[in-house]
């Protein structure tokens, strides 16, 4: 049952691990087609990891479990292209994707509380990938768990594999759900929201340890967060994503040292900084992201921008490279550029500055809600 | 750490709060108890804002409760406005929520479904009979949240996004126009982006309304953000009290030290912090004796273990409880002051 995916078979070491090409997930809904990934191009090398980051809604969490091939089949619409390996997996069914599951992708979910199963025994969940993909019987698999939660800092590993979720912490929990995760060695791993559930001291060992993991076992990894901070640290390369599009791409440093994307640049601004005195006013960004069934003509981000033109409104920004190679963005008037300056320069001069301090007139309700 | 004491208290009278050796217990069956907050002192002063920072399980959220009286006090007291309302009962109780709101957690599911966000706002009202000028001021308090009263109040919760979900329940707590808010991890169910909007509005209603506030977070980077003082706990007991400014520049504790670096820090430039914070929080059912960090301490010696260290004063309005805090000197030995004996949990409770 545990069959191969060819790509194994014949590894082409010149493709890339994963390359996604103008996919889009749509779902079919009472209210509408609702395009939750809209023409996102991506690709991820062996070994490195790439930090996706976009508020509620932008549409991340769809498009990794889009390319992982876990969306139900009933209203969900996909098209475009993903190639795992050099191979082309968006067509496989269920049953072919099993074979991924695991020994080639697997993921980590943001709750780790619901993601385990309660009622059955830790050893239980570990093992039974192992025993499912690696034809694995059950001493050599419990063997292999033992190692994987001693790998994953988890003490008393034996005595663990008897309990079940409930006996342990949420940092242990998370722990185990990356043991699982990690358990067949997977070559892409995908990291959901890993450490949003859990306090700002587990999430560091967290992140520390999937650190150390991909490291190790030279995996690739995309890590799926709302916060820049988490992956400005951790990731090789960040895409920022809104309303269903990546809005910049670029290797970490790049972005965070000439963003040009005003939407970057808003939420890094919103992040509570500790060198700030305290009651420093934070910069938000007004409103929240658009109702992705209806989503407003031109720039996306248009309406929450301070920069934004008259432009922006009607016609929407191409990804366009940027100075530094492999840089890329969705803006007309794009932060730390002469026309951006300017923009804003206009902007506050006529008094449009649409930024975290007004109030939210509420423009939403009813909007994206539906 | 982990320690008692009240030296942190201010003697002055503009103290709104005042919490003297609150301990709450829980029975868990079979004899045993969890020890969720033990001989925890601190005091609100009028119009400040006083953070309370610590893990998940470390009692912050418990203490907000016990002081709202939603949980048991097993010792200690509760003083609001020069009254010890530690043993009030029935009607009097009820009667002093108005005063004193609270803000919870999980903004959406603190909204009752199937009512109507005009009707979740005026309740309060409602059950206070103050219902002359309600409709009015009900759509001013939603509009000061930043929600248009007209378009909102016909709506239910599920048309509002999680934000906008907290905007309401700030609504809520704000109505009766209450004297102090204790706000419980409001914003840690949110995204970082409306998280900001949210420490905002939380700031301006409290210019607005004259509120004092108590703020329960586990993210000293947001507590240090709103708050006048902070207070540090650790395994249901006080670590470090200061000026967040100041707690920043010069931690004290060990515990807020390595609650400091575990702060992600958005620069790719900076190496992340490899974890001084091994392992996870004690079993509160059976808390280390002596100082309750130790266990996780580096710099925990046999005296952490014997003696539990009282809350002293280390500088200007800084106070730790720790034998041998970063900065400071080392505590002086015990020898009149009573401390707990090792093993006990809440020997100086």
């Amino acid at each position: 049952m545990a069959r191969r995916i060819t790509a194994t078979d014949h590894p082409t070491d010149e493709a890339p691990l994963l390359e996604v090409t103008d996919l889009r997930t749509h779902f079919l809904t009472p209210a509408g087609r609702v395009r939750a990934v809209d023409g996102v191009t991506l690709t991820l090398e062996r070994g490195r990891t790439l930090g996706i980051v976009g508020e509620s809604g932008s549409g991340k969490t769809v498009l990794s479990r889009s390319i992982m091939g876990l969306l139900p089949k009933s209203n969900v619409e996909r098209t475009g292209s993903i190639k795992y390996d050099g191979t082309e997996i968006s067509g496989y069914s269920q049953s072919e994707m099993q074979a991924v599951w695991g020994p080639e992708m697997a993921m980590i979910f943001q709750d780790p509380m619901t993601s385990l199963n309660p009622v059955m025994r830790i050893g239980k969940q570990i093992t039974e990938s192992l025993r499912f993909h690696l034809d694995m019987d059950k001493k050599e698999a419990n063997e292999l768990a033992v190692g994987l939660l001693r790998s994953v800092g988890i003490p008393e590993p034996v005595k663990r594999l008897r309990e079940y979720p409930h006996q342990l912490s949420g940092g242990m929990r998370q722990r185990v759900v990356i043991a699982i995760a990690l358990a067949c060695g997977p070559k892409l791993l995908f990291a959901d929201e890993p450490t949003t559930a859990l306090d700002v001291t587990v999430q560091a060992q967290i992140l520390n340890l999937l650190d150390a993991q991909q490291r190790e076992r030279f995996m690739a990894t995309i890590l799926v967060t709302h916060d820049l901070g988490v992956v400005a640290g951790r990731a090789h390369d960040i895409a920022v994503m809104y309303a269903g599009k990546v809005v910049e791409k670029a290797t970490a440093k790049t972005l965070f040292s000439s963003m040009r994307m005003p939407y970057t640049e808003a939420l890094l601004e919103s992040i509570p900084k500790l060198e700030y005195e305290s009651h420093t006013r934070l910069s938000s960004i007004a409103g929240r992201p658009p109702n992705l069934a209806n989503p407003p003509k031109g720039c996306h981000f248009a309406p929450r921008c301070r920069y934004a033109q008259p432009q922006c409104v009607e016609e929407e920004p191409p990804l366009v490279e940027g100075d530094v190679p492999d840089h890329h963005y969705r803006c007309f008037f794009p932060v730390g550029t002469p026309a951006g300056e300017e923009a804003l320069a206009r902007n506050k001069a006529e008094g449009r500055t649409i930024h975290g301090d007004d109030v939210e007139v509420d423009v939403s309700v009813g909007g994206g809600a539906n | 750490m982990a320690g008692s004491g009240t030296a942190h208290l201010r003697d002055s009278d503009d103290i709104v709060l005042r919490v003297e050796d609150l301990t709450v217990e829980f029975p868990v069956g079979r004899g045993r108890t969890v020890h969720a907050v033990t001989g925890v002192s601190f005091d609100v002063a009028k119009g400040e804002t006083l953070g309370i920072v610590g893990e998940s399980g470390c009692g912050k959220s418990t203490t907000g409760k016990a002081i709202m009286r939603l949980n048991p006090i097993k010792s200690g007291s509760v003083t609001f406005k020069g009254t010890d309302i530690t043993h009030l009962k029935g009607n009097t109780l009820r009667k002093l929520r108005q005063d004193l709101q609270m803000i919870f957690q999980d903004p959406v599911s603190s909204i009752n479904p199937r009512r109507t966000i005009g009707n979740v706002v005026s309740e309060p009202l409602e059950i206070w009979h103050k219902t002359d000028g309600g409709d009015a001021l009900v759509d001013r308090v939603l509009g000061d949240v930043g929600l248009d009263p007209a378009i909102a109040r016909p709506k239910r919760r599920h048309e509002f996004s999680g934000g906008q979900c907290q905007r309401i329940c700030i609504a809520r707590s704000l109505v009766l126009d209450p004297e102090v808010i204790i706000c419980d991890e409001p914003v840690s169910a949110l995204d970082v982006s409306v998280q900001a909007q949210i420490l905002n509005l939380l700031e301006d209603m409290k210019e607005r309304y004259g509120l004092t506030l108590l703020f329960i977070a586990h993210d000293l980077a947001v507590v240090k953000n709103v708050s006048d003082r902070v207070a540090v706990m650790y395994l249901g007991k006080i670590c470090e009290v200061a000026a967040p400014d100041d707690m920043y520049h010069r931690p004290a504790h060990p515990y807020t030290a390595a609650l400091l670096s575990a702060i992600p820090v958005p620069d790719p430039d900076v190496i992340p912090d490899t974890g001084d914070l091994a392992g996870d929080l004690p079993s509160p059912i059976d808390p280390p004796s002596g100082c309750r960090f130790r266990t996780r301490c580096s710099r925990a010696t046999d005296r952490c273990t014997a003696e539990e260290p009282l809350v002293r004063e280390i500088g200007p309005d800084h106070y730790v409880a720790c034998h041998f805090p970063l900065i400071g000197e080392t505590a002086p030995p015990a020898a009149e002051t009573p401390v707990g004996s090792p093993g006990s949990p809440n020997g100086s409770a």
